[in-house]
């Protein structure tokens, strides 16, 4: 797509300028730099090529807070990821974090040939079976496991815990041994031609397996799946988030908790959830996980200042362009939770653990110091309620 | 088809490995041209995406090389080097890469026969493997 073409496809040309996405912007509310109603204004006024080589076109996170509010409907993330592509051409990717291993590795894996070895970490604790037509998306996982080891974060834990919530509920899921990165990072860089490979070779794994039904512990594969992979690729099976698996579940009365084992009677442990931007305004899905969490015994939920519709993001999109600012939108973010008294910041997402776990162990952290919160997955809480090693 | 020549990118710090290999061609020391080394400040400012960048531009393996832990320039430099080397190790395992693929070696200025003898090694165990998955086949290698 053109500029122009972008410009109607996300109606963009029905921008009334009133500032409303700027003002609830999270990134402008630090980056002064940082403006979607001037980013909108300069390409509805002409000034297109300022936009391709502006820095701050991959500053946004592409959350949509902005497109929310927005009284003329325009889809400022789409508009953004569009123009990232003709960026991307021009040869504009943005800055990315962690030396950029985190693009390359995708890059890698578009390769047909490659066998990877991703499943090494399966023990015999877990059951799983090839004949089985349920399959747990495993993602980044087990890269993001040697990348972020300094950070404390072990992505795999949350797979595990999956794994464990599916044995206990009687289903052994199939995990695919050579699955492809589901792309969503190259699609919202600009990166569409590895995305389409990536999607394809995704897509026909799935079809040969012959899989009725994938479940994600991932906000972001799943919005991948459900949102974009349909444009590009036939994908003939159910698609669902565990937090929504599970939110069924307990409405069937298939699945009750036990108690926390630390906590005693009478005391309850106080949590705080945290909206993934992916789970939340992309896809609508606020009301699964808080379900999850109310019904677990000696668990009290309570919600940060800006919740669900109005969550504030964990400061980075796709890894790119991390800066102090993004810090900043960290800190607010964390600062929140801390206000709420809660022991746990409990997320669906592991980028915005990863990127809370980051925050947190900051380097800049004397001149300012950041809050510190237990950060925990959704899914861990629920593997540790169903008690006993079953 | 013509045999399998390896392509073997090699980061060499510019105060050992580098002056090593310099060193080895002013004394006439053979060692194979398959090996293209690309001189960096320090062992400890090799970040993983560049070897990961290399792989995907179709290198057949990838050497990271520097001082040895005394000897370093900036002081610490190849510890930084071995913990980013340890994390790089198990990416590369996972992506589905052979672990020979990828070496580490410290080769002071004056190991000039070392630094032939590793080159001749990682040579020979690159060419046992055949092409990488990534290796853009058949296509001739210019410098």
């Amino acid at each position: 797509m053109n500029l122009e073409e972008i410009i109607q496809a996300t109606k963009t040309y029905y921008c009334l300028e009133c500032g409303k996405c700027t003002s609830i912007c999270p990134v402008a509310r630090y980056d002064p730099s940082f403006s979607p109603r001037a980013i909108i204004e300069s390409v509805l006024l002409g000034f297109e090529d300022e936009l391709i080589s502006d820095r701050e076109l991959f500053s946004c996170l592409t959350c949509y807070t902005c497109s929310q509010k927005c009284p003329a409907d325009v889809d400022f993330p789409i508009f953004v990821r569009e123009a990232r592509v003709i960026a991307q051409d021009n040869g504009q990717r943005g800055i990315c974090a962690h030396s950029g291993q985190l693009r390359s590795l995708p890059r890698l894996m578009a390769n047909p040939d490659i066998k990877q070895r991703r499943l090494e970490w399966l023990s015999d604790k877990y059951r799983i079976s090839d004949k089985s037509d349920v399959l747990l998306w495993v993602g980044c996982a087990p890269y993001f496991e040697p990348i972020f080891d300094d950070i404390e974060f072990r992505a795999l834990d949350i797979t595990e815990a999956s794994l464990k919530i599916l044995n206990f509920l009687g289903i052994e899921p199939k995990l695919l041994p050579n699955e492809k990165c589901c792309g969503h990072d190259m699609l919202w860089t600009g990166d569409i031609e590895t995305f389409k490979k990536l999607a394809e070779q995704n897509a026909a794994q799935i079809k040969e397996a012959g899989v009725k039904k994938i479940i994600f512990s991932c906000p972001e594969g799943y919005r991948t799946f459900k949102l974009d992979y349909p444009s590009y690729v036939s994908l003939d099976c159910e698609l669902q988030h565990i937090s929504e698996f599970l939110a069924e579940k307990i409405e069937k009365g298939g699945l009750k908790f036990e108690a926390c084992p630390e906590h005693s009677e009478g005391t309850k442990k106080k949590v705080t959830y945290q909206d993934p931007c992916r789970l939340g305004r992309h896809l609508g899905i606020y009301d699964a996980p808080r379900k999850v969490l109310e019904s677990i015994p000696g668990i009290e939920l309570v919600e940060v200042e800006h919740n669900r519709e109005d969550s504030v993001c964990c400061g980075t999109s796709a890894f790119t362009n991390c800066d102090t600012y993004s810090n900043m939108v960290r800190m607010e973010r964390l600062s929140e939770a801390k206000a709420t008294g809660a022991e746990t910041l409990i997320t669906c997402c592991p980028k915005c653990q990863t990127h809370f776990r980051c925050a947190m162990v900051d380097k800049g952290e004397e001149k300012r110091p950041m809050p510190k919160i237990e950060i925990m997955d959704l899914v861990n809480l629920v593997a540790n309620a169903l008690g006993g090693e079953k | 088809m013509a045999e399998f020549e390896p392509r073997i990118i090699l980061f060499g710090c510019n105060f050992c490995t580098y002056a090593a290999a310099d060193l080895a061609g002013t004394t006439r020391i053979q060692y194979p041209p398959n090996v293209y080394i690309v001189r960096v400040m320090c062992s400890g400012m090799i970040n993983p995406d560049y070897v990961l960048r290399a792989f995907e531009r179709g290198a057949d393996g990838v050497m990271v090389a520097g001082c040895h832990y005394t000897d370093c320039h900036y002081i610490d430099g190849p510890v930084k080097c071995d913990a980013m080397f340890i994390k790089l190790k198990r990416l590369v395992h996972v992506i589905g890469l052979e672990d020979e693929r990828l070496r580490r070696e410290m080769i002071s200025t004056s190991e000039t026969t070392v630094f032939a003898r590793i080159a001749q090694e990682f040579t020979e165990q690159i060419r046992k493997l055949g092409p990488s998955p990534f290796s853009a086949v058949g296509e001739e290698v210019t410098v």
